[in-house]
């Protein structure tokens, strides 16, 4: 089913330069649609920049990227993609209810709407109970579930997480996995970006990025099949290996 | 889409009851500390307009610059830039949640100004209006200078940078008639010039028609500072 549905991110020669130095040089990518999509590589590496340009943020971007259809950053897009930043960008001094109908409105939801996409969301991110709390008395955790919540409420079909698990537990980074799993079973496409490489066995389809280049386009078990590694982790240090000494 | 934004911009306002109180309380200190001083001078009926006009500038101008700094430091301005929500939406709806307490800002201390023995020669509602036009003013500026800071530093210091040279030359210091041709000259670039102006009019028993080419003339800053505050916030940053 998934083989006739365009990816929901095409990527064709991109290039980006921040700071006067490429970031990212000549990669090309797909992300399938309807799939959760691992970003993974280690810090600095252009996992960020790469979501900053999916998302249409990003400045002097060059070559083809194409998202749901689209040429990235074009308004039409602002309704269908959600994204969420590395740190929970919402306002610390707002309730979760007011942060979240807010973003609501902003994503076009008619008043009348508004109510019931807020419950859903916090429903989503199981907020419940917290809603007229202040966003700044919340702990890290739930402050990073406020903002998930915040792009989940225009309902968005593409859904772009920056290090959504970053300094969480493993409880909540357990469950968040399960509700990325239940967000893409509603047919949605998740483009999650992490450096902790266990969470990988969580994606659908894995994108390894390196200096911003694309390692590994792969899944979980091509990934330690491949490598014959035992885990993740010593998977992808088994690549990066691999492809250090091919460069030299 | 405007109002969404000014609504939300007000209640984050509401929730800080002490910036809240010392927008509205710092200008009533400071005029009144200057009647005190003055006892029994005509000096409040004279100046007295001119400070309920300039105050609101610099307060609003910092609040605004500082808002807006700490909206693109959090990472919400880039989360809104993802949304369908227009610049000039997002501008304008700052603008007007300033505009409110602007006018709360100009009713309160007008309303202090008068209750320590201010005595306005002209109409006060007009002395109300020109302080409400400056209050907006100096928001709308602080949007646009704002979005030359990087830093907090930066930011605190474009209120010197924008506000001074316009308290220097608007002829709070001296009037304007006196000072060499080139710095009035200058004078007449600056907005707050005709704001002063306009307070000077009233204070000496001017009317609307004193004071309306002054007024019109704050209206078009306005309309610059919000247009210029829309050009310089950019979607996609680097």
């Amino acid at each position: 089913m998934e083989k006739n549905r365009s990816p929901a991110v095409r990527a064709r020669g991109l290039g980006v330069e921040r700071g006067g130095h490429r970031v990212i040089d000549g990669l090309d990518v797909d992300v399938p649609a309807g799939r959760v999509v691992g970003l993974l590589g280690p810090s600095g590496s252009g996992k960020t920049t790469l979501l900053r340009a999916v998302v249409g943020v990003q400045d002097h971007v060059s070559g083809e990227l194409t998202v749901l259809g689209e040429p990235a950053g074009s308004t039409v897009l602002r309704r269908r993609v959600g994204y969420v930043t590395q740190a929970a960008s919402v306002y610390t001094d707002l309730t979760v209810a007011q942060n979240l109908r807010y973003f609501a409105r902003l994503a076009g939801l008619p008043p009348s709407a508004t109510g019931a996409g807020v419950a859903r969301a916090v429903a989503t991110v199981d907020l419940g109970g917290h809603e007229h709390q202040t966003v700044g008395t919340l702990s890290g955790g739930e402050r990073s579930r406020v903002s998930l919540a915040a792009a989940l409420v225009g309902d968005p079909e593409l859904l772009v997480l920056d290090e959504p698990t970053v300094g969480l537990d493993p409880v909540l980074r357990r469950d968040l996995w399960t509700t990325f799993r239940a967000l893409a079973a509603e047919g949605r496409t998740l483009l999650v970006s992490s450096h902790v490489m266990d969470e990988a066995t969580q994606c659908d389809r894995l994108l390894l990025l390196r200096d911003g280049d694309l390692v590994a386009d792969t899944t979980p078990d091509e990934l330690l099949v491949t490598t014959g590694a035992p885990d993740a982790e010593r998977a992808f240090l088994a690549l990066i290996d691999r492809t250090t000494q091919e460069s030299r | 889409m405007m109002l969404t934004t000014t609504g939300r911009v007000l209640a984050q306002l509401r929730g800080d009851h002490r910036t809240v109180a010392l927008i509205l309380a710092l200008p009533c200190l400071l005029l009144g500390l200057i009647a005190w001083m003055f006892e029994g001078t005509p000096v409040l009926d004279q100046f007295g307009p001119l400070l309920v006009g300039i105050f609101p500038l610099v307060v609003m101008f910092l609040v605004t610059s500082v808002a807006t700094l700490r909206e693109r430091q959090s990472g919400t301005l880039e989360r809104l830039m993802t949304t369908p929500v227009r610049k000039g939406d997002l501008v304008g709806g700052y603008a007007l949640a300033f505009g409110v307490l602007a006018l709360l800002q100009a009713f309160v201390v007008v309303g202090f100004a008068v209750l320590i023995g201010m005595d306005v020669a002209g109409p006060l509602w007009l002395v109300i209006l020109v302080a409400l036009l400056n209050a907006v003013l100096g928001s709308c500026l602080g949007l646009a200078a704002s979005a030359l800071a990087r830093t907090e530093f930066q930011a605190v210091q474009t209120m010197p940078a924008v506000i001074f040279p316009q308290l220097i030359v608007c002829g709070l210091l001296m009037p304007r008639d006196q000072m060499p041709q080139v710095l009035e000259w200058i004078s007449r670039a600056f907005p707050l010039t005709y704001a002063v102006d306009a307070m000077q009019q009233l204070a000496a028993g001017g009317g609307w028609s004193d004071v309306a080419g002054a007024i019109g003339v704050t209206v078009a800053f306005i309309a610059a500072a919000i247009a210029l505050g829309v050009v310089t916030l950019r979607r996609r940053t680097p």
